[in-house]
C-alpha cells in the first residue's frame, strides 16, 4: 500500500455493532441472542482492519489465525478465500466466532484499538463460517494415509482440533465421547442461546466428513483403558481431552437440599438433555422463584441467563468480589444485566436453608470487603463480621469451577498427576509421562476457555504427528 | 444402536431384557450399572446390571415400568434398539471370601443382588440368599437365585407364596440362626424404605451392611454431582464413588428427599403419556 492511499483511508473510530435479539423477548426463549453480520456489515467491518505488517492480533490468538489475510480476503468480499484461510489454523470458527474471549485476545492487540476501537474480528470470523455453512462445507485436503490409528478422549474443542489436524495429516482418528452426543462442553456447557448446538453439529459433520470416527458412549477408563486402547485395539497414540468434569461444590451446611444444582447439572439438563422442551424432551429441570447463582465467570452468566428462560422471576449472581473482578466476560455480563439478571456483589453464602422436604428457602450470606491483592493479584475479598443476613432464594446454582475429571488418570498407570488432579503435560508438546500419552485442554490446565483448549490440542496434534512418524 | 435381544415379562410391569452391548459385556463386574437412552427425546436412564455374557456380548437388564420412560421403554419389544447404552459405569462390588455373606433382594432389586451373589459363590463364600416381593406375581428369577446362592429363602409380604413377612423379617431369623458373629457381610439391594430397614437391622447386631444406591442421575460420570449422597457425613457421588456404600453411614432421609426432586414433573410426563395411548389398555404402547 502506497503512503498516499494509506492517508486516504478514513478511520472508524467504532465497531459496527453487533445485531441481537431483543432484550426483554430474548430473555423468554432459547434463540441465538446474537444475531451475526449481514454481507454489507462484515464487508464494513474488515475494512476497518489497517492491514498493518506486524500482525500483533495473531500473536492474541493461541492458535494464531491469519487475522489480516481473511479480513483483506472479506473486505474484497472473497468469503470463500476467506474462510479457507481462517480453515488453516481454526477448525472450529462458528464456535469461535461465538465464544472466544476476544477482547483479551486477538482484539486487545488490535492496533487500531490503541486509539479506537478493535476491528471486531471475533464477528466477522463468525460470519465467514456462517456464510461458509449456507453455502455447504467444503472439506478439507487430506494427506495420504499414513497407517497410524490415533485415540481421542473426549470430543470438546480440544479433542475436536487435535484430531482435524492429525486427520489433515493422514493418521486414523477415532474419538472416544463417554455422552451419547459428540462435543463435549460445546454441546453440554454452553447454552443453545449463545451457541446453537446445530452450529456444533455442524463442525462436528465436517470431522467426520474428513474420515475422523466419532464413538459415542464410551468412557474411557470404564470400558476400556488407555492402555487398551495402545496394546489390544492398536492406537499408536492418545489424546486426552476430557476436560474439568467434575464440580466443585462450596461444602457449606445445607448443598444437599433439594433445589441445589452444580451448573454442570444446571446446565447439562438444559442444553445436552433439552430439558427447556419438556416434557417434549423427558428430561426435567426445575427452576424456583428466586433462583441464586454462585460464582462470577462465564459459566454462572450462562447459568443465570438460563434461569430467567426457564422462568425465574429473579435469578441472582451471587459473588464475594466486586463487578470490576468478575471472571466473565465483559459481553456476558452485559448481555446478563440486560436480560435482567442482578448482581449481589461483596456477598457470599455460608449456609443453605431448607423447609422440612427438604427444599431450598433461603441462603444465609455474609458480606464482604476487598483488602489487599492475593495470589492471584485480584483484592482479597474479607468477610464483614455480623453482617449475615437471609437472602430469600428457593434454587441455588453453584458455579464456583470445576476440576479434571478423574476417571482416566485414575485407570492409567503410568500417568503423572499434580495435587490437583490434573494431567502432567508438557506445555510445547502435550507429552505426558507415559510414552505415546498425549494431553492437553482443562484436564491439564484446570477450567479454562475454548480457545486455550483448541491450542493445546493443536499443539499436541503437531508433536503427536512428529511421534508417530518416528515411531 | 443397541438391540434388545430377548425380552422375557416378568410380571404385567416387570420386564428382562438382554441387550446387544459386546463393549459393556466385556468388561462389565458385579455392582455395576448402564445408563440408557430409548431416543432422541429420551432421557439418561441408570440400571444395574442383572447379569452378562461375554461370548454373546450381552447385558441382561430388569426394570420395573414406574413413570413415563419405564413405561416406554416397556413398550419396546424384541428386535427393538435402543438409541443409547453406555456403560459399565460405577465401582464393581468389592470381592473376596469374606466367610458367610446374607444377600438380600427386595422386588426389582433381586436383579442387581444376583450377579453379586454368584460372584460372591465363586470367591468361596457361603451365600445366603433372601428375596422378597409385595405378592407371588412380583416374584421373579427364583430359580436363577437359588444356582446363584448356597441356599435361598423367599418370602412374599402378603403371604401369597412360601411365607408371609417381609425381608426384614428373614433376615431376622438368619441372624438369630446363624449367630450374629457368624455373618460377615449383608448386601441389600432394593427400594430405599426396604434398604433403610435392612441398615437399621443390621446396625443393632453390629453386622456390616453394603447397599447399592439408585440416586438420580444424569450423566453418571462424576461431571454433574446430581446423584450426590451423604455417607458418613461427606458428599459422595453414587455414579463413581458408589454405586455400593456403607448403609449404616448413608443418610438415607436425604437420599429419599433428593429421590422426589421430580416426582411432579415425573407425575406430568407420565400423565401425558398415558393419555396419549391409542390403544385401550393403558399402557402408554401407542405413544
Amino acid at each position: 500500500m502506497t503512503e498516499e492511499k494509506k492517508a486516504k483511508k478514513v478511520i472508524i473510530p467504532n465497531k459496527h455493532p453487533m445485531p441481537a435479539q431483543d432484550a426483554v423477548a430474548r430473555a423468554k426463549n432459547f434463540d441465538e441472542v446474537a444475531l451475526g453480520y449481514d454481507e454489507e456489515t462484515a464487508v464494513a467491518e474488515a475494512s476497518r482492519c489497517l492491514q498493518c505488517k506486524k500482525e500483533p492480533c495473531r500473536q492474541g490468538c493461541p492458535v494464531e489465525v491469519y487475522i489480516p489475510d481473511f479480513l483483506k480476503l472479506v473486505a474484497e468480499r472473497d468469503f470463500a478465500g476467506a474462510i479457507k484461510k481462517i480453515k488453516e489454523k481454526n477448525a472450529l470458527p462458528a464456535v469461535c466466532g461465538r465464544v472466544c474471549p476476544q477482547e483479551n485476545q486477538c482484539e486487545k492487540y488490535c492496533t487500531l484499538g490503541k486509539k479506537n476501537e478493535p476491528v471486531a474480528i471475533g464477528r466477522v470470523e463468525r460470519f465467514c463460517a456462517d456464510w461458509e455453512r449456507a453455502q455447504g462445507v467444503q472439506v478439507p485436503e487430506i494427506a495420504a494415509p499414513t497407517g497410524k490409528k490415533v485415540a481421542i478422549i473426549g470430543s470438546g474443542p480440544g479433542g475436536l482440533t487435535c484430531a482435524a489436524d492429525l486427520a489433515k495429516l493422514g493418521h486414523k482418528v477415532t474419538i472416544f465421547e463417554a455422552l451419547h452426543v459428540a462435543g463435549g462442553v460445546l454441546m453440554y456447557g454452553i447454552p443453545q442461546f449463545r451457541l446453537p448446538k446445530e452450529v456444533v453439529q455442524a463442525e462436528i459433520d465436517n470431522l467426520r466428513k474428513m474420515g475422523v470416527e466419532i464413538e459415542t458412549n464410551a468412557v474411557v477408563g470404564k470400558f476400556a483403558t488407555v492402555d487398551e486402547l495402545m496394546n489390544e485395539e492398536g492406537f499408536d497414540a492418545v489424546y486426552i481431552g476430557t476436560g474439568a468434569g467434575l464440580p466443585y461444590f462450596m461444602n457449606i451446611p445445607g448443598e444437599n437440599a433439594c433445589g441445589v444444582y452444580s451448573a454442570n447439572e444446571f446446565l447439562t439438563r438444559t442444553n445436552l438433555m433439552k430439558g427447556y422442551k419438556f416434557p417434549e424432551y423427558d428430561t426435567p429441570i426445575k427452576v424456583g422463584r428466586k433462583v441464586a447463582v454462585l460464582g462470577g465467570g462465564n459459566v454462572a452468566m450462562d447459568a443465570a441467563r438460563t434461569a430467567l428462560r426457564l422462568g425465574a422471576e429473579e435469578s441472582w449472581i451471587v459473588y464475594r468480589r466486586s463487578k470490576a473482578e468478575l471472571p466473565a466476560r465483559h459481553e456476558e455480563v452485559e448481555h446478563a444485566e440486560e436480560e435482567g439478571v442482578k448482581f449481589a456483589f461483596l456477598t457470599n453464602p455460608t449456609r443453605i436453608i431448607s423447609n422440612e422436604d427438604g427444599w431450598v428457602t433461603g441462603m444465609e450470606c455474609l458480606k464482604y470487603e476487598l483488602g489487599e491483592p492475593d495470589a492471584s493479584g485480584r483484592r482479597k475479598p474479607i468477610p464483614i463480621e455480623g453482617s449475615e443476613f437471609i437472602m430469600d432464594v428457593d434454587t441455588v446454582v453453584v458455579a464456583i469451577g470445576q476440576g479434571p475429571n478423574p476417571l482416566v488418570p485414575k485407570t492409567t498407570e503410568g500417568l503423572e498427576t499434580n495435587k490437583r488432579g490434573n494431567i502432567v503435560a508438557d506445555p510445547e508438546t502435550g507429552a505426558t509421562s507415559k510414552p505415546g500419552v498425549f494431553a492437553g485442554g482443562d484436564v491439564v490446565t484446570g477450567a479454562a476457555t475454548v480457545i486455550l483448549a483448541m491450542g493445546a490440542g493443536r499443539v499436541a496434534a503437531k508433536s503427536m504427528h512428529e511421534y508417530l512418524m518416528n515411531k | 444402536m443397541y438391540k434388545i435381544l430377548s425380552k422375557v415379562t416378568l410380571a404385567p410391569t416387570l420386564h428382562e431384557y438382554v441387550i446387544e452391548a459386546p463393549r459393556v459385556s466385556k468388561r462389565c463386574q458385579a455392582g455395576q450399572f448402564v445408563i440408557l437412552r430409548i431416543d432422541e427425546q429420551g432421557e439418561r436412564i441408570p440400571l444395574t446390571i442383572a447379569d452378562f455374557d461375554r461370548e454373546k456380548g450381552t447385558i441382561t437388564c430388569v426394570f420395573q415400568e414406574v413413570g413415563k420412560s419405564t413405561k416406554q421403554l416397556g413398550s419396546l419389544n424384541a428386535g427393538d434398539s435402543l438409541k443409547d447404552f453406555v456403560g459399565p459405569l460405577g465401582e464393581p462390588s468389592h470381592m473376596g471370601n469374606f466367610g458367610t455373606v446374607v444377600c438380600v433382594g427386595g422386588g426389582v432389586g433381586v436383579a442387581p443382588v444376583h450377579p453379586i451373589a454368584r460372584a460372591l459363590k465363586e470367591n468361596g463364600n457361603e451365600v445366603i440368599g433372601i428375596m422378597g416381593a409385595r405378592n407371588k406375581d412380583l416374584l421373579f428369577w427364583e430359580d436363577k437365585m437359588k444356582a446363584a446362592c448356597t441356599e435361598l429363602r423367599v418370602t412374599t409380604d402378603d403371604g401369597s407364596y412360601v411365607r408371609k413377612g417381609f425381608v426384614t423379617d428373614v433376615l431376622s431369623e438368619v441372624i438369630a440362626e446363624k449367630g450374629k458373629e457368624n455373618i460377615a457381610m449383608v448386601i441389600a439391594i432394593g427400594p430405599v424404605p426396604m434398604m433403610r430397614a435392612v441398615s437399621n437391622l443390621t446396625k443393632e447386631y453390629g453386622i456390616k451392611t453394603i447397599v447399592s444406591l439408585n440416586s438420580t442421575m444424569v450423566d453418571g460420570t462424576g461431571m454433574c454431582g446430581c446423584c450426590r449422597v451423604t455417607v458418613a457425613g461427606e458428599t459422595k457421588f453414587a455414579c463413581v464413588d458408589g454405586p455400593e456404600f456403607d448403609a449404616h453411614a448413608v443418610d438415607f432421609d436425604e437420599m429419599i428427599r433428593r429421590s422426589r426432586i421430580y416426582k411432579d414433573e415425573e407425575k406430568k410426563a407420565l400423565d401425558k403419556y398415558t393419555s396419549n395411548c391409542s390403544c385401550s389398555c393403558g399402557c402408554g404402547g401407542g405413544k
